[in-house]
């Protein structure tokens, strides 16, 4: 079974159908998505038009921190992070606000868990940055002996922690398109990267498929209009900067 | 698990005898028990010894063998054919190669002579730069995981602890002790670094030291001290166990076994070069001193090695593309002096980029130009003459830091004179002129740099002719009075 881990989508429609139809042309039979469908990009509408479908079709789909600011935006603009909470939350109607409101914040299949950001306190949002925070949330899944995988998303980069020989965990940057063996009698935590805000300097969408009956997972990189998503974006009246850092991948 | 016994079966194949009985593993020659999916080769199997006394190690190496393993490909590896789950059965089945082991020329009472040792350092090497090519470092080289096939050629086996930057490396671990074979090891795997394709070049430095002298370089240490040793302190000169030992294949051998990775050739394919090529070898101290090095010099590195500790390596197929080894092909008729002046700004430029990389140059002279019966056509007389050529051509390039050798070939064929030595050399860039080679030929499509550009196994840089000559003549005397001498050489 191929399950396609899509995260950090951030209403980018045109990153969001180019990944989906890379994972379908790949053979994925399921998609998972890890959290922030919406907030910086121009069409939250069209996104959670596709997501409500997918659900429909028996997607995974948990809630990420921009997804709740899209419920119940902040007030005030506190940071660049919220700023276009408000105006996506004006968009959407009282039934996607609901959809978004109702999503889990932790959904377990099997051996995978998939949470938006850290398993340890997922509400609280963490970054998981390093061996000692993906340590954490790894740590955290421990009372479920039965997960063997993490799969998680907001920090908008891909990396696999693993435990190899010794105690402790190790990174490893994965090489888009190489199936990595991940042997089920080991721990693995993975951050898939963003599919509609990749931040690396590369303006390609990132996603990542993995494979249960072979044990492997496979991180992708995908190219997109992201002139065109960046061109929304001006077009809708929100900053220039989410513009400007589509184009740039940064 | 227990030893299996002939006619045993398991997962579909048929044991046919232990040909192996390691302390990590026993071997089998094995067969398919249906007889049908024959694949055309013989088979052996490994199943890793695990009990319940066994650390995390023994099931660590052999899912590292089978991750790596799966992946590789080309003559210098057995190919990979099915694998037992951990769960149940381990074991590997792959290609069986026949062939001995390097260890069998050690076991011989007599040592090889530089020629032979030469040979099989060369296919070791070689094999060597196929896998750091497939991003994977085998850092547990020795005689016993070499195989050499009857036809020279060098087959690599026991991935074990091996590293292939494309998957997590299972072994690696900050501050973790030292995995490897201590006889063989390199220094900086012994603080932890693991996926420098020159720690590669250090074992095979380690196996030529065994082969010219009988003798390891380090011993066989048992304890960390004795490991970190390496770090600061070279070996004995061979030529002082054997003096018969020619200089140059000291120097290539003390140059494998530096402490520090960054004195060693840069490449496996750089090692092989200079195996193939003892004449173009440049000896210095490090192959004439027979003393050995001073207590001032081992104190210094000492300090040094004491700060040294775990750092991650770049991809190792990345790291060797930046040494490639460049081939420039010159003419030596029919080529005006703007050709041959271009060449040398193409080749100045494809140099400038890579500090390690090292210049093959390479003319081609035809069969009948030599003649044992005329003195002034002997062989050795004509290629001087063209060797000579190619220096005073190489001569402006000016290049510290990169080694450079000449090289006349007779063929009738240039085209495949060319690429026969490209593909040998494991050359990474070829630099010949667009319309030179042939030139009376241009009519017909299949030109000399045509050929090479389809056929060859690398990249090739095709050089147009520069600037008008006249211009070109102005130009240089306005910039740099050094061109004229240039323009002066005698084609």
């Amino acid at each position: 079974m191929k399950l396609a881990l899509l995260s950090d989508i951030h209403a980018n429609i045109q990153a969001f159908d180019a990944c989906l139809s890379h994972a379908h042309a790949q053979g994925a039979q399921q998609f998972a998505l890890l959290g922030d469908l919406v907030g910086y990009g121009a069409n939250p509408l069209e996104v959670l038009d596709r997501v409500q479908t997918l659900a429909a079709g028996g997607a995974l789909i948990i809630k990420g921190n921009h997804d709740e600011m899209a419920v119940t935006p902040p007030a005030e603009v506190a940071h660049v992070g919220s700023s276009t909470a408000a105006w996506t939350h004006a968009q959407l109607s009282p039934g996607q606000h609901s959809f978004l409101d109702h999503l889990p914040l932790t959904l377990q299949q099997g051996a995978v868990l998939l949470v938006h950001a850290s398993v340890n306190d997922p509400e609280r949002w963490r970054y998981v940055t390093d061996v000692r925070s993906a340590s954490a949330s790894l740590d955290a899944a421990a009372d479920r002996p039965e997960v063997r995988y993490v799969f998680g998303g907001h920090v908008h980069h891909q990396t696999l922690y693993y435990r190899g020989a010794g105690a402790g965990l190790m990174p490893f940057k994965p090489t888009p398109g190489v199936a990595v063996p991940v042997p089920r009698h080991r721990h693995w935590l993975a951050t898939v990267g963003s599919v509609g805000q990749p931040r690396d300097g590369n303006p390609q969408a990132m996603y990542a498929l993995f494979d249960a009956d072979k044990a492997q997972l496979t991180f992708l990189r995908v190219s997109y209009d992201h002139y065109a998503a960046a061109a929304a974006i001006r077009r809708a009246g929100l900053p220039a900067y989410f513009a400007d850092r589509l184009e740039a991948g940064q | 698990m227990k030893l299996l016994q002939p006619n045993a079966q398991l997962d579909g194949f048929t044991i046919e005898e232990c040909i192996h009985s390691g302390g990590m593993a026993h071997i089998y020659r094995v067969r398919y028990t249906e007889g049908a999916h024959d694949p055309g080769f013989a088979l052996a199997m490994k199943i890793p010894r695990m009990t319940a006394g066994d650390g995390a190690e023994t099931i660590v190496s052999f899912e590292v063998e089978h991750q790596i393993m799966q992946v590789l490909s080309g003559p210098h590896v057995p190919r990979f054919v099915a694998a037992g789950d951990l769960e149940n059965v381990p074991y590997l089945v792959m290609e069986y190669v026949p062939g001995r082991t390097l260890a069998h020329w050690l076991e011989t009472p007599e040592r090889p002579d530089a020629a032979e040792i030469a040979r099989l350092g060369a296919a070791v090497a070689q094999a060597a730069h196929s896998l750091h090519q497939q991003n994977t470092v085998h850092l547990d080289l020795k005689p016993a995981n070499v195989l050499i096939r009857s036809d020279g050629s060098a087959v690599l086996l026991d991935f074990g602890l091996s590293c292939n930057a494309l998957y997590p490396d299972l072994l690696a671990e900050q501050l973790r002790k030292a995995v490897g074979s201590p006889a063989w090891i390199a220094p900086e795997q012994v603080v932890g670094v693991r996926g420098d394709p020159r720690s590669d070049i250090f074992a095979i430095g380690v196996m030529l030291y065994e082969l010219a002298t009988g003798e390891l370089p380090f011993g066989a240490p048992q304890t960390p001290g004795g490991l970190r040793q390496r770090l600061w302190m070279d070996p004995p000169p061979p030529r002082k166990l054997r003096p018969d030992l020619p200089e140059w294949l000291q120097e290539i051998i003390l140059r494998c076994l530096e402490p520090e990775a960054a004195k060693r050739y840069p490449s496996a394919a750089h090692l092989a070069f200079d195996l193939r090529h003892p004449e173009q070898v440049t000896v210095t101290a490090l192959g004439r001193n027979t003393a050995g090095t001073g207590f001032g010099t081992h104190f210094k590195r000492w300090l040094k090695a004491a700060g040294m500790h775990y750092q991650p390596s770049p991809l190792p197929a990345q790291k060797i593309e930046e040494v490639p080894i460049i081939m420039v092909a010159i003419p030596h008729k029919d080529v005006s002096d703007a050709t041959l002046y271009s060449l040398r700004q193409a080749v100045a430029r494809s140099l400038g980029t890579r500090p390690g990389a090292r210049l093959a140059c390479v003319t081609v002279i035809s069969t009948n130009q030599t003649n044992s019966t005329s003195d002034d056509k002997s062989e050795t007389s004509v290629h001087r003459r063209y060797l000579t050529n190619l220096r005073q051509w190489a001569q402006p390039l000016d290049m510290p830091g990169h080694q450079t050798s000449y090289h006349v070939l007779e063929s009738g064929d240039v085209a495949q004179a060319l690429l026969n030595y490209a593909t040998g050399n494991q050359v990474s860039l070829i630099v010949m002129g667009a319309a030179t080679h042939g030139m009376k030929m241009q009519r017909f499509a299949n030109t000399v740099p045509i050929k090479v550009a389809m056929d060859a196994p690398c990249t090739v840089i095709l050089v147009k002719q520069a600037l008008p000559f006249e211009l070109l003549i102005e130009q240089a005397a306005k910039l740099k009075p050094m061109w004229n001498r240039d323009l002066d050489a005698p084609f």
